[in-house]
């Protein structure tokens, strides 16, 4: 994936800096997502990791850095661009983060209320919810709560409402933390598979030493709010650097 | 000095979060009448927080008209104005009691529900989420609720105004033996269109303040489980002090207007 390097990125972070107080969280940190690319950060708790995934999607506005999409700056971006630019971007919480007051049919309805002509010959609400359901293996699930379903169903659901509008770059803040081993594997074949299917981006927050060893193509340590190093995962877990070893011991 | 500071440091906060909530009901101002507009949802939040509420505003507005002329009724006998107990127990009702005791009732349902439900959606990321699929939260969680409580209130309240004096009917009906049709003919001939109107648009507002008031301290909730607890309690605080605010008010510019 590093041969790419002369394709423009589809993302790409420049010297991203955000603060809380006195408290620096990202000092500078920089990244490039290219097409079709599955690019793992990892980084100790509290690293800020999910404050950068956030400043990605405009949760959280960073101090000061450039972040392109497609190119466009979503800096200096409008609600209602932003809002557009949304669509074109899947992200799943760490949580699940599903409406509990609705149905898995409802939560998946949701993102199409208003966005349904971004998707490419369109087959009516049903189609795309019940489509997006078989492809995370739950179809069964359509009429139940959230509250009705186990974690690893959640994420599932999760991950279908963030495909619905078929995005081409997807983020996940931490798939597969608080799942158990058998089903955390599930997840991360799903992740596979979908980006198989899909041809998406994308960028994959994690503690997980093995998500990131089947998923990754490439990875990023985020140390102390910049990027400590970079490189495949073959790459980084040979490294004879004590801090990047860190991450990899059991 | 340290309680000095310490004062100084919840005033200091306080105002903040009063400038804070202004700014948040600038915001609501700006967006409410442009679109996209969220009917659906708002005739959902109307049914919530109307057709929901009905049964407590329902049995708060009986007993209220009950009690009211049960206590009323001794004292007035002393004085052999019994007689009058149906203007003075519709005036109390309408102008005042009803609509501050429905309110009240209401902050402590609507405004506690819509801190503690805003206040959940925002500690499990779920605003975010919404933010994240292109969908506005503020149009689609605070807007519809706001209205929905502006709308709604002052629905309840002559509502349960009109079941108060029922109540009311009742106790005179048998302890004083007055008739339903003689007992409505003095409630009608005792109140005023400038009885109705000001009572009416002041519960316009309590309605806005208690859905400002719910949807500020859930949309701004802090993280964590203590978060949507203290913004569920801390709406019903503030609303409960705000409706006693307006309710000052409204009764000056009552007195300007009317000359009550």
């Amino acid at each position: 994936m590093n041969s790419e390097k002369n394709i423009k990125p589809v993302l790409e972070l420049k010297n991203l800096k955000k603060s809380f107080g006195d408290n620096h969280v990202l000092k500078g940190f920089n990244l490039k997502l290219f097409e079709g690319e599955n690019l793992v950060i990892m980084g100790k708790s509290g690293s800020g990791k999910s404050v950068m995934v956030k400043c990605l999607v405009g949760l959280i506005q960073p101090d000061s850095g450039n972040i392109t999409i497609k190119n466009q700056d979503i800096t200096t971006m409008g609600q209602t661009e932003l809002d557009l630019l949304r669509t074109e971007i899947g992200f799943l919480f760490q949580g699940s983060a599903l409406y509990d007051s609705m149905t898995v049919r409802e939560n998946l309805e949701f993102p199409l209320r208003r966005h349904k002509d971004k998707i490419e010959n369109f087959q009516g609400t049903e189609f795309s919810v019940k489509e997006a359901l078989e492809n995370v293996g739950l179809a069964n699930a359509i009429d139940l709560m959230p509250a009705e379903l186990s974690g690893g169903m959640q994420r599932r659901v999760a991950m279908a409402r963030a495909l619905i509008l078929k995005p081409k770059i997807i983020m996940y803040d931490e798939p597969t933390t608080g799942l158990d081993p058998i089903t955390a594997k599930e997840i991360i074949q799903l992740m596979r598979s979908i980006q198989e299917k899909y041809n998406t981006s994308s960028i994959i927050i994690t503690h997980d030493v093995d998500c990131a060893r089947v998923i990754s193509n490439r990875m990023i340590l985020l140390v102390d709010g910049t990027n400590y190093a970079e490189g495949t995962f073959e790459e980084l877990s040979n490294s004879k650097d004590e801090q990047i070893q860190a991450f990899f011991k059991n | 000095m340290n309680t000095e500071n310490a004062i100084l440091s919840k005033t200091k906060s306080f105002f903040a979060e009063i400038g804070d909530m202004t700014l948040f009901a600038g915001r609501f101002f700006r967006e409410v009448f442009s679109p996209p507009f969220e009917f659906k949802e708002l005739m959902r939040q109307c049914y919530n927080m109307g057709n929901r509420s009905l049964l407590l505003v329902s049995v708060t507005g009986f007993i209220l008209g009950l009690v009211f002329t049960l206590q009323s009724r001794p004292t007035l006998m002393q004085f052999g104005a019994q007689s009058w107990m149906a203007s003075m127990v519709s005036l109390s009702i309408v102008r005042e009691i009803g609509p501050v005791i429905i309110a009240l009732i209401c902050a402590g349902r609507i405004g506690s529900g819509i801190g503690a439900e805003l206040g959940s959606m925002r500690v499990t990321e779920q605003i975010d989420a919404m933010e994240v699929s292109g969908t506005n939260p503020f149009k689609y969680l605070v807007i519809t609720r706001i209205v929905a409580t502006t709308l709604m209130l002052p629905l309840l309240i002559i509502m349960g105004d009109a079941i108060a004096l029922l109540g009311s009917a009742i106790v005179e009906n048998l302890k004083g033996n007055v008739s339903f049709l003689l007992y409505f003919n003095q409630v009608f001939d005792a109140l005023k269109f400038s009885d109705l109107l000001p009572a009416t648009v002041k519960s316009v507002f309590f309605g806005f303040a208690i859905g400002l008031v719910g949807c500020y301290k859930g949309y701004n909730c802090a993280k964590g489980t203590v978060g949507v607890g203290e913004a569920s309690n801390s709406a019903v605080v503030y609303i409960s002090m705000l409706l006693f605010i307006i309710d000052f008010i409204a009764v000056f510019v009552t007195d300007i207007f009317f000359d009550i």
